[in-house]
């Protein structure tokens, strides 16, 4: 069990991941008063973000943690896929994408856990 | 979306054992899914605080560089810059990506409002979504609370399929391809070094070809 009487419990717990996760934005800030918003690190870094978010994300659909580990990784691929297609038919348009995949994944999951695939 | 996916979270935090109190206030706090789910998984196995600390911690690195490259969005604008610290606290993928996508267009006075209003529209959604999936969960069939988790990424997919700049698409289709690779070899540090490593090599790959011929010394 984690021990939580030393730090006041589970809003102590609350408290100390909160501040450990701000100190990620605070870093960012401070940074970002010391060099040219213009520049190239600047640039760079805005490169390094996308490059993060594109690795978490492809990470959490391909190889996720958790509860989505419980599903195929066949139906999240087929659900991506639904998803480009009306990505383009819509001329990128992120709305109809999003719920066109969502919807595929939810049919495909509900099927399987009643047993018809 | 941030509605739904957050109930996804709600359901997720109940069943890990957090109070109702904590799981809603977290999203204000934290507010960012994996740190939180980072959060709930390990708070439900009883693993150590450092541990859970530092997990979450992690899991949001990706803060960094992104309050770095939307800060100067709202440099010249004194009013939104004093509020920075709390700018930043706000600051989510979605309103990240959308800022960084709308904000460039906008005139300077007009950012501030069009950001704190993205924010606390997002971030009414999440509490929103948290308390309802909380009260929920132990109604939802597993097919339901799993596709409300996966809503969430896949949102993200078609906002950053979206992006227009040569170094940002780049950076997006080297760090997808490098992202599940290096978690393979490290789950802790894969993601950090993932970013420095895509976006490095699509800045160098974008300047290489904007320099026009004969200029390029590598």
């Amino acid at each position: 069990m984690t021990n939580l009487s030393l730090i006041g419990g589970m809003w102590g717990l609350l408290i100390l991941v909160s501040l450990s996760t701000y100190i990620w934005r605070a870093g960012g800030v401070l940074i970002a008063q010391r060099i040219d918003p213009n520049g190239a690190v600047s640039q760079w870094f805005t490169c390094v973000a996308y490059g993060m978010l594109a690795g978490l994300i492809s990470r959490i659909l391909l190889m996720p943690i958790g509860i989505l580990a419980e599903t195929l990784l066949a139906d999240r691929m087929a659900a991506l896929a639904v998803g480009f297609f009306l990505f383009w038919i819509f001329k990128r348009n992120m709305l109809p994408a999003t719920i066109g995949a969502t919807m595929v994944f939810l049919a495909l999951t509900t099927l399987r856990s009643y047993g018809y695939l | 979306m941030v509605l739904a996916s957050m109930m996804g979270f709600g359901s997720l935090a109940r069943e890990s054992g957090l109070s109702f109190g904590v799981s809603v206030v977290s999203t204000a706090t934290v507010w960012g899914l994996p740190g939180q789910v980072a959060f709930a998984e390990l708070f439900a196995v009883g693993a150590p605080v450092l541990a859970i600390m530092l997990a979450s911690s992690m899991a949001n690195l990706r803060f960094l560089p992104m309050s770095l490259s939307m800060l100067p969005l709202f440099r010249a604008d004194e009013r939104a810059w004093r509020w920075r610290y709390i700018l930043v606290a706000l600051m989510s993928i979605n309103t990240w990506a959308l800022t960084l996508r709308h904000g460039p267009a906008m005139p300077q006075e007009q950012r501030f409002h069009y950001y704190m209003g993205l924010c606390i529209t997002c971030l009414t959604g999440g509490l929103i979504g948290t308390a309802v999936g909380y009260y929920l969960a132990t109604s939802f069939p597993f097919f339901i609370i799993v596709s409300l988790i996966f809503l969430n990424p896949v949102y993200f997919v078609f906002v950053f399929a979206g992006a227009r700049q040569r170094n940002c698409i780049l950076a997006l289709l080297i760090g997808a391809v490098l992202g599940p690779l290096f978690h393979l070899i490290s789950p802790e540090w894969g993601l950090p070094f993932c970013g420095v490593i895509a976006g490095s090599a699509a800045f160098w790959i974008d300047k290489r070809m904007k320099a026009p011929p004969g200029e390029i010394t590598p």
